[in-house]
């Protein structure tokens, strides 16, 4: 049993690393970011091979799927002759990457056998969490700090884009059966992005898998011209982008204010707190992401 | 089960030091940043393999890798803009 297992991730690692290799080394540009899509897949596999569904789920959604979607609008925006051609393969580059790696390979693999603490830490304080998902305690209640900022930096990223005044990104003529699917899967997305952020609470899934799911189903509506581009000008727009945040440092303060201290919930409302949050998180985390992709829509004139 | 902790460990470090290798071989913007992407990928498969240590698994370093794949789109996207900006600002 244990060398079949061996032997699997084994082959997963030789699969990762290879993909890796080809996405630096390839001639085009092109096939490079077809490459870093397969690259994404295989680590999604790994994660789950490695006992995190909530990383695969979040990997598939985000890492290879709206990464992609990202790179290739990037590559569309740019001239074609401006993609310069990786003719340079520096000797000195290599060599220095193969003496760091063994370096670094010797320095990691004694760390498999050394303790951990933080479990037990995690595991004594779950009771009082409001949720019986270890991973979603730590993220919405033991670690909420972290996830507030998180939601800020998803903010910032989408400001600083606003900034940029890029024209948006230009949709052509959706193809037929993207159109015909496109009215499938958008409310499929619905489904199972509801169903991922109700059972965040007891098991793997959560705000950002959801809100990852609905971005997509928004893409692909958008792809298709049945919804308008995202502007600025609407403000239900503004509001549902801002209300994750927005809601998380409201608790935030009244908890300091009124509470025990900074994002230290009251243990009888905790569960229905990080319902709320999650729930007004997903939005926002959904309408940012589409937005990251699709670009401003100008205001017609 | 150690023997493929380890390997997962040394493929974390070697993924990191292949996106540092595509970051200082490429000069387009666009491989520029998903080798950026790969490094990060590797530093997130070194943690999630080490949440895998013990019998149960480490929930905080799941919610840091959480955290740092949407971090990590957000800047990614964010780079892409600024280099498409930056291609059109030269024309």
């Amino acid at each position: 049993m244990a060398a079949s297992e061996l032997i699997l991730d084994l082959i997963l690692c030789l699969v990762l690393l290879s993909l890796a290799v080809a996405v630096v080394e390839v001639k085009r540009l092109y096939d490079s970011i077809i490459l870093f899509i397969a690259f994404g897949l295989i680590l999604s596999i790994t994660w789950a091979r490695l006992g995190a569904p909530d990383l695969a789920l979040a990997e598939a959604a985000i890492g290879a799927g709206i990464t992609g979607v990202l790179l290739m609008a990037a590559y569309a925006n740019l001239a074609p002759k401006k993609h310069l051609q990786n003719s340079h393969r520096s000797w000195l580059a290599v060599g220095f990457s193969l003496a760091a790696m063994v370096w670094l390979v010797l320095s990691l693999i004694p760390l498999a056998d050394s303790p951990e603490s933080l479990v037990a830490v995690a595991e004594q304080a779950m009771a009082d969490s409001g949720v019986t998902h270890p991973v979603t305690a730590v993220l919405l209640n033991f670690r909420a700090w972290d996830t507030l900022l998180e939601l800020v930096v998803l903010l910032l990223a989408l400001l600083g884009m606003q900034q940029l005044r890029l024209p948006s990104l230009k949709i052509a003529y959706p193809w037929p059966l993207l159109n015909a699917w496109g009215r499938y899967l958008a409310p499929l997305t619905i489904v199972i992005g509801g169903y991922l952020l109700w059972r965040g609470s007891s098991g793997p899934g959560g705000a950002f898998q959801s809100g990852a799911l609905l971005a997509a189903g928004l893409i692909v509506l958008r792809l298709n011209h049945v919804i308008p581009g995202l502007s600025w000008q609407h403000a239900w727009l503004r509001c549902s982008v801002l209300c994750g945040a927005g809601f998380f440092l409201i608790i935030a303060c009244l908890t300091a204010w009124l509470g025990q201290g900074w994002l230290d919930y009251p243990a009888s409302y905790s569960a229905s707190l990080i319902f709320i949050i999650e729930f007004l998180a997903t939005i926002s985390i959904a309408v940012t992401l589409a937005w990251l992709v699709t670009g401003q829509q100008e205001a017609a004139s | 089960m150690t023997l493929s902790l380890q390997l997962f460990l040394a493929s974390g470090g070697i993924l990191w030091l292949t996106g540092l290798y595509g970051l200082w071989r490429n000069s387009d913007p666009i491989r520029r940043i998903i080798s950026l992407n790969i490094m990060g990928s590797g530093v997130f498969l070194v943690m999630v393999t080490l949440a895998r240590r013990e019998t149960s698994t480490d929930p905080v370093l799941h919610a840091l890798v959480v955290t740092g794949l949407v971090v990590a789109v957000s800047a990614t996207a964010f780079a892409l803009r600024l280099a498409v900006a930056s291609q059109q600002e030269k024309r």
